[in-house]
């Protein structure tokens, strides 16, 4: 990607718009559609759309992330669930309006607040308006990250990694379920077995007795 | 004098009651009240030799502590004896009718189950009185003044399962709270000015006091407050108007205590008190003349109230009343050795009266109701005769003992010139008339006239008991008439003998302070020319010819003529109404103040502790915190999405905050 | 060029409707996870735009511990919605209100 520098920085103004309202979209349909379903896909539209604009602000690691462990493993986890668990559709959509008008003031509320924080305190010294430089081309976000982040943030890496391993654990503790009945294979049961458990010698007499 | 000679005076008979009645029940009867005896006999010579050695050895008054029990801020708090004349006197009167009254309870008990019980009561009291007789500070003073109240509490109900005797021993220690509330005060008053507890440092700052103005009640001098509290105290103890009516209810309790504590020594104690405090009571007059009323006014009309009553020994405890309100106008006028000397005199006959009156009942099989008896003169010698002594002392016959101490009293009234001075003669003068009026009237229709209890056996025997022969009375055995001699001989001649020297030949010296301008007794001393001289003069003088014409008003009323008793009785009968209510003072305690206690306890009750307290505070409180927690609880829907919510919504208004503040 | 600007209000909007989602959504567990996932998708966005802004990896860094919780927090809730239906035989919001006092 290397037109001239004016083009260049009007293309990805055009993209970042581009996949801003699709970005915005996706989030609208995220909250507002009827079968939850589709919103797990709006879902996965909006962060696809969030990853493209990663990318053109040159996050490039955690946009390919976002896509890899997002879109597909949590996403997907979302959709299962969804799918797997029977929802009475209609139940759900009933009172949908009701606590409306209170989300929309409290959005409302949350727009004005950010944008009093944005325009109203000048964000301590940084200027707003400013547009993003582009990297050298040598430069690897990648690489970088990964510089940091297994030297000074080893240790909040090593914390993270041991969280992920609770959450597997607590999350397969949790659904883990022992039907009655189940014909299932007990490992531990298997492996701890002695032979005087499964035979045994019995004396029998030689003759059957008269 | 010897410290520890006086140690043993209260405490031998403490002793023996605390034996007694611990241990009584195993010592066995005869034990028991040989060893109570043995007590108060060693109390009362050890208070005999005091007195002599005091009197006639010229041994000096003994004044000081002998145990501190606490100090506390500076103040000392301990048992200490003031032993001079006054108290000597109190203290050989007190132990020598407690003797006899020990002795006759042999008698008088001696069937009854708590025998032992009752001697341990009888010796305790003794230890009480003498400790209040024998102080010398308030604090041992209000012990004693304590613990003879409660004697008496526990000896009017002695016989427990009676309804009556709870009633009137509630009654007495209600009323004499009344009394020890006014006391406590007069003493912190005192308190308050000396900062001390010994009777020294009071009498000394006596007319410091009486400068002082305390700011109650608009400003009154702070001496007559401190006074009359205490006197308040005394009317409760000496049962003068308005907290008498414990004493006549007081006479459910045996005769012997009726005897000892609410005719001799307990109901004295006040009129001792006010003697005693004489130094401080000489500094203010108006005091003194509220004392001189009170005391003036409960001698003529509780006088009166014995005239109506047909209970022997409810008779003799109006007579008590209407002489303790003698001894109290004494106090009043500033004649106190008068009032101590009639305390003395009255003690040994209204002992004697109350005794021979006992030993009626013991003849009568206990009947105590005065219609019910006559003739009894023929049956009971003995138990007459010394009657009959104890009425012609107490109707102040010439020559008897009676004759000397109210005599005295009435001439000092007389005398005196405070405010009240007058109608106060007039209520003691007129007085003397009823006395002898009730007196006598009890004599004859004891002793003398119809032997109206054939008709009451007869009455009986009509109702079915034909077994039931008529019971002719006896006389009592030794033990009960040997007390009765005992008491009669004092009776007789304690007055001819003592009051040269008691009451005009300055016995008392320093013990009783008189102040110049007030001494009555000094005008009589002048007129003064040995007791047969005063007697041979007595039967000229009004009390005399009073007390004559109410000897001739009972003989005519009530042995030569019965039926113009009742006759009268109908025809005054608004007059007997009030005064078989006993001028409604129990109307108006139980009714009026008794009720309005009620409603004040109620209301508080009601409104104070279950409104405020309970209702407003202590539940209030939960229900406010209830109420605050259901009110909150709603915010606690359990909906997940409400929490939700909040966070939502805190996070908004914490950013909004942000915004506006940072 | 992008701006600053343009990437906070974009994370603005992004979260005033993930705000709005938890409002109308409210009856649905599953999208309020959902829902929450946007809110973390927002923040991640500021993170990004000022770690680049100023030069500072440590905003990128952040992201990527952001997004280790959201997927551990993701596969928690979910965990627990799929007990609550094996127990309740729903997940519906309003039948879920034992938890108050």
């Amino acid at each position: 990607m290397h037109p001239t520098g004016e083009t260049e920085a009007v293309l990805v103004q055009i993209l970042f718009y581009l996949f801003a309202t699709l970005l915005v979209a996706g989030a609208l349909g995220v909250i507002t559609a009827r079968n939850p379903v589709y919103s797990v896909l709006f879902l996965v539209f909006s962060f696809i759309n969030s990853a493209a604009i990663w990318l053109l602000v040159e996050a490039e690691f955690l946009a390919i992330v976002l896509v890899l462990v997002y879109v597909g493993a949590v996403m997907v986890l979302f959709l299962f669930v969804v799918m797997m668990l029977d929802i009475n559709l209609a139940e759900i959509r009933q009172g949908f309006t009701r606590f409306a008008w209170l989300g929309w003031i409290t959005a409302a509320a949350v727009i004005v607040e950010i944008v009093g924080v944005i325009w109203g305190h000048g964000l301590g010294g940084v200027d707003v308006g400013r547009g993003f430089v582009s990297e050298p081309a040598n430069y690897s976000n990648t690489l970088e990250l990964g510089r940091v982040l297994y030297t000074r943030y080893a240790y909040p890496f090593e914390l993270a990694g041991v969280l992920l391993v609770v959450a597997i654990v607590a999350a397969i503790a949790l659904t883990l379920r022992h039907r009655p009945g189940m014909k299932a294979q007990d490992v531990s049961r298997q492996v701890a077995v002695r032979a005087k458990d499964r035979l045994r010698v019995v004396k029998v007499s030689a003759e059957k007795r008269s | 004098m010897n410290p520890h000679l006086l140690i043993a005076i209260p405490l031998a008979p403490l002793i023996a009651a605390v034996i007694a009645g611990l241990a009584g029940h195993r010592i066995g009867r005869a034990a028991t009240h040989t060893l109570t005896i043995a007590g108060v006999a060693i109390a009362c010579g050890l208070s005999l030799y005091v007195l002599k050695q005091m009197y006639w050895d010229g041994v000096g008054t003994f004044n000081g502590p002998v145990y501190t029990w606490l100090v506390s801020d500076g103040v000392h708090i301990q048992v200490g004896f003031l032993i001079d004349r006054l108290s000597v006197l109190m203290m050989s009167v007190v132990t020598f009718v407690s003797l006899c009254v020990h002795v006759y309870t042999i008698g008088y008990m001696s069937d009854d189950p708590g025998y032992t019980r009752f001697f341990s009561y009888i010796s305790l009291f003794t230890f009480a009185m003498l400790m209040l007789v024998m102080a010398n500070n308030f604090m041992q003073l209000f012990f004693g003044w304590e613990a003879v109240g409660m004697v008496s509490y526990l000896l009017i109900g002695f016989w427990y399962t009676r309804p009556s005797a709870i009633f009137a021993n509630l009654k007495a220690f209600i009323v004499n709270r009344v009394g020890d509330f006014g006391f406590i005060l007069g003493i912190a008053a005192l308190f308050s000015y000396t900062h001390s507890l010994s009777y020294t440092t009071a009498f000394a700052a006596a007319p410091h006091i009486a400068q002082q103005t305390l700011p109650v009640f608009g400003g009154v001098n702070a001496l007559t407050l401190a006074c009359v509290c205490l006197f308040i105290g005394a009317m409760g103890k000496s049962a003068q108007v308005p907290l008498h009516v414990w004493l006549p209810d007081s006479m459910e309790g045996p005769t012997p205590i009726s005897a000892l504590i609410h005719a001799a020594t307990m109901v004295t104690a006040g009129i001792f008190m006010v003697a005693r405090m004489s130094p401080l009571f000489e500094y203010s007059n108006a005091a003194l003349s509220f004392v001189l009323v009170i005391g003036a006014t409960t001698a003529f009309f509780m006088g009166i109230l014995g005239v109506v009553n047909n209970d022997i020994k409810r008779v003799i405890a109006y007579s008590t009343l209407s002489q303790l309100g003698y001894m109290t106008a004494a106090l009043g006028a500033s004649a106190y050795s008068a009032a101590i000397f009639h305390l003395m005199t009255h003690a040994f006959f209204k002992a004697l009266l109350f005794l021979a009156a006992g030993s009626v009942i013991i003849g009568m099989h206990h009947e105590q109701d005065m219609r019910k008896m006559g003739g009894l003169g023929k049956y009971m010698p003995i138990t007459a005769l010394t009657c009959w002594i104890g009425g012609l002392a107490l109707v102040a016959t010439p020559f008897f003992s009676g004759f000397y101490s109210k005599d005295a009293i009435i001439e000092a009234v007389g005398l005196s010139h405070r405010w009240g001075s007058t109608y106060a003669y007039w209520c003691v003068l007129f007085g003397s008339f009823i006395t002898s009026l009730y007196t006598f009237r009890l004599l004859f229709m004891t002793f003398h006239g119809e032997e109206r209890f054939r008709h009451a056996a007869a009455d009986r025997s009509h109702a079915g008991h034909e077994e039931h022969a008529v019971h002719v009375p006896h006389e009592s055995p030794l033990v009960v008439t040997l007390p009765l001699i005992a008491l009669a001989i004092p009776s007789l001649i304690i007055g001819y003998l003592t009051v040269g020297k008691v009451l005009y030949g300055n016995y008392f010296g320093s013990a009783i302070m008189v102040r110049p301008q007030n001494d009555v007794l000094a005008h009589l001393a002048a007129d003064y020319h040995g007791p047969l001289r005063l007697a041979l003069q007595g039967f000229a003088g009004w009390p005399f010819l009073f007390a004559l014409a109410g000897f001739g008003t009972a003989w005519l009323f009530f042995l030569k003529r019965p039926a113009l008793a009742d006759a009268a009785a109908v025809k005054f009968a608004w007059l007997k109404r009030i005064l078989d209510q006993k001028f409604y003072f129990d109307w108006f305690n139980e009714q009026v103040i008794a009720r309005l206690g009620r409603g004040i306890g109620t209301g508080l009750w009601k409104a104070g502790d279950q409104g405020v307290i309970d209702g407003a505070l202590v539940n209030g409180t939960a229900a406010s915190v209830g109420w605050f927690g259901g009110v909150v609880r709603r915010v606690q829907s359990g909906y997940l999405y409400s929490y939700a919510f909040w966070i939502v919504i805190g996070l908004a208004a914490l950013l909004g905050w942000f915004l506006v503040h940072a | 060029m992008i701006t600053l600007a343009d990437l906070l209000t974009l994370s603005g909007i992004l979260f005033a409707l993930a705000v709005a989602g938890i409002f109308l959504n409210r009856k649905n567990v599953i999208l309020l996870l959902m829902c929450v996932e946007l809110l973390l998708l927002a923040a991640n966005f500021n993170f990004i735009a000022f770690s680049r802004m100023l030069g500072d990896l440590t905003g990128q860094v952040f992201v990527f511990f952001v997004l280790t919780v959201a997927a551990a927090e993701s596969a928690i809730g979910l965990a627990i919605l799929v007990v609550l239906f094996r127990e309740r035989r729903s997940i519906n919001v309003e039948d879920l209100n034992t938890l108050k006092g």
